[in-house]
């Protein structure tokens, strides 16, 4: 994929368009599949390497109303089965391609809650775009219609415009609910009860609310003034933010139950509890979780070195370990904190890789290099105890293991070195022990998951759960999807008690 | 936010602030600490030890010494001033029970944490003997608080200008010695203070507690920044600890650990002593 400035994108778009309004007959299936499909407009590789900004730049109108107009409108609709949410998309495309992006927000919003979110950080091309006609047809999914884009362009159009509502609410029912943990989850679950008229006070033990979405996702893919939109909104709404608060230690779970008068509890909490590779040298100065990492770069700021506190190692040879969005996420922050050399290590493929496609090759564009089939054995020091490198062995695919992913296996004899002094342990968070240390009764699995049935209740009466800290790391829409669902099933349980 | 309700200068960099924290005042135990924050967006989160508490005042008290950018922020501040953020308690509470004789150790701003825990500990019966140091005689403090905690009280100095010329070592290693030894030994310093400790307890087979004060981010678990080698495994100072076996802390790792961003912070201490505020 090569870069095209977003000029030209536009340029492109424009006449396209042209062309297609001076057509007087219908747009029959064959001439929608032949509109180009609309690249998302970005900042130069070169250029967002040394900026923090968003680097991708959202369709132009032209480029929007191409894109819809790319639908089929299938009368199955495979894309809506794609959805964790179940988004009516056919719906909210064809209110685009019919200039009416009011109507296209109010469908997306009757079942998402952060469609500028979701637009941005879904992996769309396993979701909704997996399956669409469009892509079967051109044989790429990176063909099919760009569901997310065209989500993020509403979204995005709302906001810009000012348009953003807030939802009405119920008469008050007296009855008061709490919600630990600011992350998509709870923030869903907060809106959907606050609309049935219910207090609700949000617990998060950072100083700023948004979970994830504000330490862990960076600014270049995820403005913070974004969600702090999304936030604001629900303050509007009259739901009550607590934050520094830390459920399990400023209060534990059966006191907000039996003596704050909460009448039910969400649990939110996510997944926040880095793994590390248990290999030699992990321990060593120079070596971060990519939470920390991550965190002292954004909700903490020490990207803007004149002003944050926070410090932050100024690397300059840095390897990631891992291949999800979260590796991507650190490494790409690495080249813009000034590394001069980044090393993206993973022991799989790329087909493997679980990072967005988009992800994966915005970190190319930017110069991060792809070890792939490579695996770290252990952590080179120096006299001071500093990260000086580390050891690698290169792997190779067996046979398929129970995730239905060939196994990796290492090569024996086939150890190199790489210089480092940086290193960035992005392999996945298991579930943060605090709330079910401090909660007797709280059943919980054998990864440390909260147990929940499909409504998110868990094993004590009026206590839900959902997001990661039920289906351990899992992506911003399920947690929403999640959230919707526990929120439906209180809101039913607090209307019959 | 919170309030300083009370500021008093114990010497020349040590500083004693009581601040108004209800909800942190009434969950409170012996050993834990807080995080806090001057400044909501660029400002570092840093961990202090909740020295007491007062749960019907509302209010918690906290001993710092001047030595980082935060800190020496913090000593230019007054009372009606406001911290910008504050959360806690964190960390486990000590264990506490009645062991018997506990020999409790202090060193420099180390006496601070040590208050609480050397006061649960004498509240469940056992004998409490108390051994502070110091560089000198100016950098003692709770003297008095501690005094009335004792049931013997010994002070060491380096130069000697108050109590005993020695390390706190010496007069620990004489207990170890004598019969019966102390039953537990609870160490809270600088950490080479701790791992000295820990080696001279070690032969006497006398089980001692470290408190041990890392860098950190959350202090919920969640970066691992403040992570530990203890034996063979690692664990997390602000959820697993802080307080540790000093017999398996692997101490040079974690003072190397301290010095993660020496160079960084040397640097924002000198903007930060000559420049005034960043903001
Ligand atoms: S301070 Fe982040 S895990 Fe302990």
């Amino acid at each position: 994929m090569s870069y095209i400035s977003s000029e030209k994108l536009a340029e492109d778009a424009k006449q396209a368009w042209e062309e297609l309004t001076k057509r007087t007959e219908p747009l029959k299936p064959k001439d929608r599949m032949a509109i180009p499909a609309q690249e998302m407009p970005s900042q130069d590789p070169a250029i967002r390497r040394t900026n923090m900004k968003e680097v991708a730049l959202g369709y132009t109108p032209e480029q929007a109303k191409l894109e819809a107009e790319r639908c089929l409108q299938c009368k199955t609709a495979p894309c809506i089965a794609g959805c964790p949410v179940g988004i009516d998309i056919p719906g909210f495309i064809q209110a685009i391609a019919d200039d009416n992006n009011q109507k296209a927000i109010d469908i997306l919003k009757e079942s998402s809650l952060l469609p500028a979110v979701c637009g941005r950080v879904c992996p769309q091309e396993t979701q909704c775009q997996a399956p669409c006609t469009v892509g079967k047809v051109l044989k790429s999914v990176d063909k099919a219609v760009s569901i997310g884009r065209l989500e993020r362009y509403v979204a995005d159009w709302e906001r810009e415009n000012g348009l953003i509502e807030t939802p009405a609410i119920k008469p008050e029912t007296g009855k008061k609910v709490g919600i630990i943990g600011t992350g998509p989850a709870g923030l869903t679950v907060a809106a959907d009860l606050r609309r049935e008229g219910h207090h609700v006070v949000l617990f998060e033990a950072f100083h700023k609310p948004g979970g994830v979405m504000i330490y862990g996702i960076p600014e270049f893919r995820l403005p913070k003034a974004i969600v702090q939109k999304e936030i604001d909104v629900l303050t509007k709404m009259g739901c009550e933010l607590k934050p520094n608060f830390v459920i399990g230690r400023t209060r534990k779970i059966q006191s907000l139950l039996d003596e704050d008068g909460f009448d039910a509890l969400f649990i939110g909490t996510g997944a926040g509890l880095p793994r590390f590779m248990n290999i030699e040298g992990e321990n060593l100065v120079g070596v971060y979780s990519a939470n920390e990492y991550l965190t002292r770069a954004n909700l903490m700021r020490a990207y803007e070195k004149d002003h944050a506190d926070t410090p932050i190692s100024d690397s300059k040879k840095v390897a990631v370990f891992g291949g999800g969005n979260v590796a991507m996420d650190a490494a790409r922050t690495a080249v813009r904190l000034g590394a001069k050399e980044v090393h993206l290590i993973y022991r799989r493929t790329e087909v493997e890789m679980p990072a967005r496609v988009e992800e994966v090759g915005h970190a190319k564009e930017e110069g991060v290099i792809f070890h792939l089939l490579e695996n770290p054995k252990r952590i080179l020091s120096d006299e001071q105890g500093w990260v000086r490198g580390i050891e690698c062995l290169r792997y190779e695919l067996g046979e398929p293991d129970d995730s239905g992913r060939r196994r990796p296996m290492a090569i024996e004899g086939s150890e190199f070195e790489i210089d480092l002094d940086t290193v960035i342990v992005a392999i996945g968070n298991d579930s943060n022990p605090l709330i079910r240390q401090t909660t007797p009764g709280l059943e919980t699995n054998k990864w440390g998951n909260i147990v929940a049935d499909e409504n998110g209740k868990t094993s004590v009466e009026r206590i839900y759960a959902g997001g990661d800290i039920v289906l351990g790391a899992a992506t911003v829409i399920l947690a929403m999807g999640e959230g919707r669902k526990a929120a439906a099933a209180m809101n039913e349980m607090l209307a019959n008690s | 936010m919170s309030q300083i309700l009370e500021k008093r200068q114990l010497s020349e960099t040590v500083f004693l602030m009581r601040l108004d924290a209800p909800l942190i005042a009434r969950e409170r135990k012996a050993g834990q600490f807080i995080i806090l924050q001057l400044c909501e967006d660029y400002g570092e989160r840093i961990p202090l030890t909740v020295a007491d508490a007062d749960p019907e005042a509302g209010s918690i008290t906290i001993i710092f010494q001047a030595v980082g950018k935060t800190t020496q922020q913090m000593a230019l501040m007054n009372v009606g001033d406001e911290i910008a953020a504050l959360v806690g308690p964190l960390g486990s509470p000590t264990h506490i029970e009645n062991f018997g004789t506990v020999v409790c150790i202090g060193g420099g701003i180390g006496i601070a944490p040590l208050h609480p825990i050397a006061q649960a500990m004498k509240a469940a019966g056992n004998k409490v003997i108390i051994i502070m140091g110091a560089r000198n005689k100016e950098l003692i403090i709770l003297e008095d608080e501690m005094r009335a905690i004792a049931d013997e009280l010994i002070i060491c100095t380096d130069d000697g200008s108050y109590g005993r010329k020695c390390l706190v070592t010496e007069p620990l290693k004489e207990l170890c010695e004598q019969s019966p030894k102390p039953d537990l030994a609870v160490a809270i310093g600088p950490p080479i203070m701790m791992k000295f400790c820990a080696e001279t307890t070690r032969p006497y087979k006398v089980p001692t507690q470290v408190s041990l004060n890392t860098i950190m981010v959350d202090g919920t678990g969640m970066c691992g920044g403040c992570r530990v080698t203890v034996g063979d495994e690692t664990k997390f100072v602000c959820v697993d600890g802080p307080e540790f076996d000093g017999h398996l802390v692997d101490f040079d790792n974690m003072m190397n650990r301290l010095n993660f961003f020496k160079k960084q912070e040397d640097h924002a201490c000198k903007i930060g002593l000559h420049g005034g505020s960043k903001k």
